[in-house]
């Protein structure tokens, strides 16, 4: 359980065991080794080597590296603080993680200018596709070998690559923007849809077939996304996911804010987890500035951690119903969630986005008389949450509609880079708040629920199981809520203690910084990641030395998951697909970022 | 031979504008109690109970842009949502309410409201196929199969009521339920015409021509306003209709159960014919909010291979004690 803390402490001091490993097999003059605040095991490599060491860490290592986290990259031309670093002007960032083993290692590729190529991993993890066709489109870094290294975000149109240093940031850093008619043509021509750019055949020998658009405006697509559907009849032979409607360039507004005032945003990467995404956000900080937060600050962000899971979990659970046809249970998970919902307005007096944990605490302390209301509602939902499974989920058409339907076992799932209840649902136990418990997680009874198929009604049963799990938690963060500060006594905790600035002026002008600069900390990097309500959910922040990030990375499960729905979906019916969209439980804001 | 009486245009005025407004009441009444059975308030705040919604609404879809699309068919595209309401209103007419009342009693009765359910299909079919639009030809696809083999058992399932009755004059056969309703003996017979008759009005859970989360609206999709609207009346006389033929050909029609009559003849059979489809009213919303819609291919082997079997089972055993019977 402490593996992660032990682990942290390792490398510090010695070489971690999958570095030493690369080392053998490699040779140590292959690599150079980075130091990071959380201290994962960090290590550059050669473009030409790229690919042996991750099949390396696939494949042979031990633990081996079942799964591609995340590749992401860094335009590193204006970065000033690389001490060590190799030469860099792009650089490419692995992160596989082992389940097995339970730690992570992260590869970088550094790439000179202009001869931005590297090869790519598909071959490896189909999962890669997506992560390195975002690559491109942020910061036109080229895969070689890659079958449709296209625009993902933005549109097909777009010129330049929005996550470069030398992008604008802002409408008005750019030219007044035209809608002329050469403008309206052009865009026009680029909508126009060809199946065959989109990898899809027209007709087979037998029949010809049909495309339906399915989206950005579909009642079951939950949200603006697009699914390209090639069908035969009502089978669905393939899909082509299309995304990219909702993003807003989250990433490069980290680069814009200051550490505090990017907390906001978080908050709207995945809409319906609320301070679930603040979490891992502030800890990334907290871990760099080397603040240790309170007990109680803990406590209360793990009970609204948990809040927001609940209330995510039950607008799945809601929307899957209405997507079979069943229309009531929405109606009363809403009901639940709005109980959910003022309990966490009258603590934060936010709804959806309370934006309420800052950097080494949060931001008021619990209310009086909290304990009423929670207590009110840990003991009406476990009776809801058994309605629930008799209305639906032991429902013998939803078995019928959803039983055997989307199925993928765990291997597909390390594939195709699915995390969370669509993991567990494969029957691997693995929760990042019992494997590597953040925020007190260690303190917590509760267990993980998996399920073995792998299929739509698993996935389901393991987030309406989840929700009983979370109601547990709350139940004993109600009863073992520790006294003490809501903010941790650190000088960049963010904002500072307001009492301590009445005490002499070098406190109040340290206060003043903070609230109008923020925290500046010493130049580092760092991740963390959390089990957030859709699966993994980390924020890899650069820090090189301003009041901000320099490179914010966000790291979204639902933008991963979508990648499998044509893996799950081909050649089932039309309504089973809307099985599979909804039980891939996505939230197009934590797709699009 | 063909032979029908009609009734006074007393009659007829009151029995069509009677039906007609109950099935536009319909509207709020299912919004209201989806909404009580779904944790919610439903429609309250126009007139008392909110049942003055009804008014606004009609007001909001006469005055919506009548949009045509430029790329349908224009004109069955305009026909095809005048059909279903036009002969659900001419089934409609062969109902016997009470001693007396009813527009017309035809001795094909039963077999012209089979007629009239399959017209209504055209209206579903013709409204995808005149729509273009991919999802409304998909609605229209899965409309017309379903109608197809709903319709075989839904006819096979009341052949026992026939039997009995010995007539396909609905009068007649709510006559010879004097002495018993025919629900006992056609048991099999009443779960199986429920069940087709949830399919041939479109209800929920078998509104898959229609089912949103995969086909938006299906058949109707590219239709607004008016013609929307004549969707939906239709759909909702339909129900009426498959209501008021639940009790006319089960439940013993105007006769009162338990010999609990009171007044006239007239007004105990209006009152309990009443009471009787306005119970298989509420029970098909109460359906509609409670149970969940299968896949196509599953709605369809389970007509085939359940439900079909079911019925011609049911028919053959009614006929051979009634001929076991008859000696």
């Amino acid at each position: 359980m402490s593996n992660s803390a032990a682990h942290m402490q390792q490398s510090e001091t010695e070489l971690p065991a999958v570095i030493a490993q690369l080392y053998q097999k490699f040779g140590e003059s292959a690599f150079v080794r980075q130091h990071t605040a959380e201290g994962m095991p960090t290590v550059w490599v050669d473009r030409d080597k790229i690919l042996e060491v991750l099949k390396f860490l696939r494949d042979e290592a031990s633990p081996r590296f079942e799964m591609l986290l995340d590749v992401t990259a860094i335009d590193e031309r204006l970065r000033v603080h690389r001490d060590g670093q190799p030469d860099s002007d792009f650089t490419v960032v692995y992160q596989p993680i082992s389940f097995s083993g339970n730690c992570d290692v992260r590869i970088k590729v550094a790439l000179k200018e202009p001869d931005l190529n590297i090869p790519t991993a598909i071959g490896l993890w189909p999962a890669a596709n997506w992560h390195e066709r975002e690559c491109w489109d942020m910061f036109g870094v080229v895969f070689t070998g890659h079958p449709n290294l296209s625009r993902i975000y933005t549109p097909p149109t777009w010129v330049g690559h929005p996550l470069r240093k030398d992008h604008p940031a802002r409408a008005t850093e750019m030219d007044p923007y035209r809608h002329d008619d050469d403008i309206v043509d052009t865009e026009h021509e680029a909508m126009k849809f060809n199946p065959e750019e989109w990898g899809l055949e027209r007709k087979s020998d037998t029949s010809e077939f049909m495309f339906l658009n399915f989206g950005p405006n579909h009642p079951a697509a939950h949200g603006v996304i697009r699914f390209a559907l090639q069908l035969d009849g009502e089978y669905v032979l393939d899909v082509v996911p299309d995304v990219g409607y909702h993003h807003r360039g989250a990433e490069k507004m980290g680069e814009r804010q200051s550490w505090h005032t990017y907390i906001p945003y978080t908050d709207r990467i995945d809409y319906l987890g609320g301070v679930m995404n603040n979490l891992p956000y502030v800890m990334a900080i907290e871990k760099m500035a080397g603040i240790e937060v309170p007990d109680r600050v803990k406590v209360i962000r793990v009970m609204l951690a948990e809040f927001f899971r609940i209330c995510s979990h039950l607008l799945f659970f809601g929307t899957w119903a209405v997507d079979l046809g069943q229309l009531s249970p929405l109606f009363y998970a809403f009901v639940d969630r709005e109980k959910a919902f003022n309990i966490i307005e009258s603590i934060t007096g936010g709804r959806m986005h309370p934006s309420w944990f800052r950097i080494g605490g949060v931001a008021q302390d619990l209310p009086n008389g909290w304990e009423v209301r929670v207590k009110e509602f840990v003991d009406m939902f476990p009776k809801k949450l058994r309605e629930y499974d008799k209305m639906v989920m032991a429902n013998t058409v939803i078995k019928q509609r959803t039983m055997g339907v989307g199925k993928m076992n765990t291997q597909d799932a390390y594939d195709w880079g699915m995390t969370g209840p669509a993991l567990r649902a494969t029957g691997l136990e693995w929760d990042y708040r019992k494997d590597r418990p953040y925020s007190g997680y260690e303190n917590f009874e509760f267990e993980v629920p998996i399920a073995v198929n792998g299929d739509c009604y698993d996935r389901a049963a393991v987030r309406v199981e989840e929700m009983r799990q979370s109601c547990e938690i709350i139940r004993q963060c109600l009863e073992n809520m520790p006294s003490g500060p809501y903010k941790s006594d650190h000088p960049l905790t963010t904002p500072p203690i307001k009492e301590k600035s009445k005490l002499d002026i070098e406190t109040l002008i340290d206060h003043f910084l903070s609230v109008s600069w923020g925290p500046v900390m010493d130049p580092s990097e760092v991740s963390m990641a959390i089990e957030a309500t859709k699966g993994i959910n980390s924020y890899y922040l650069i820090n090189d030395g301003g009041s901000g990030a320099y490179r914010t990375r966000i790291r979204t499960p639902s933008f991963i998951h979508i990648q499998a729905i044509p893996f799950l979906s081909r050649g089932l019916m039309l309504a089973d697909f809307t099985a599979v969209v909804a039980t891939t439980d996505f939230v197009m804001a934590d797709v699009d970022k | 031979m063909f032979s029908f009486e009609v009734g006074s245009l007393l009659n007829i005025a009151v029995v069509l504008g009677a039906g007609l407004a109950v099935s536009v009441m319909m509207i709020w009444v299912e919004r209201r109690f989806l909404g009580f059975w779904s944790d919610r308030l439903g429609p309250n705040r126009v007139g008392p109970f909110g049942i003055f919604q009804v008014i606004a609404d009609a007001i909001k879809m006469l005055f919506k842009e009548d949009w045509i699309p430029p790329f349908s068919d224009k004109f069955t595209f305009v026909l095809a949502p005048m059909i279903l309401p036009i002969v659900m209103l001419m089934a409609l007419a062969v109902i016997p309410f009470a001693p007396g009342v009813g527009v017309m009693d035809l001795n094909i009765g039963l077999l012209w409201i089979f007629a009239m359910a399959g017209l209504a299909s055209y209206s579903t079919m013709l409204g995808g196929l005149a729509s273009n639009n991919k999802f409304s030809l998909l609605g229209s696809l899965r409309g017309t199969g379903q109608m197809i083999s709903y319709e075989v058992f839904m006819g096979i399932s009341i052949l026992g009521v026939v039997i009995l009755a010995d007539s396909f004059t609905l009068r007649d056969i709510v006559e010879s339920q004097r002495d018993g309703w025919y629900v006992v003996p056609q048991f099999f017979g009443f779960i199986v015409f429920t069940v087709a008759g949830l399919a041939e009005s479109h209800r929920w859970p078998f509104d898959l021509p229609e089912s949103e989360a995969e086909i938006i609206s299906g058949y109707n999709t590219e239709y607004s306003g008016m013609k929307f609207g004549l969707f939906m009346i239709g759909e909702y006389i339909a129900m009426v209709v498959m209501a008021l033929l639940m009790p006319v050909l089960f439940f013993g029609g105007w006769h009162a159960p338990f010999g609990l009559e009171f007044g006239t003849p007239l007004i105990s059979g209006l009152f309990w014919m009443s009471v009787k489809a306005g119970f298989f009213l509420l029970f098909f919303i109460l359906v509609r909010a409670a149970l969940v819609r299968p896949r196509y291919d599953q709605l369809m082997s389970y007509g085939w291979l359940v439900m079909l079997p079911l019925s011609l089972i049911n028919l053959l055993v009614t006929g051979a004690i009634v001929l076991y019977q008859a000696g």
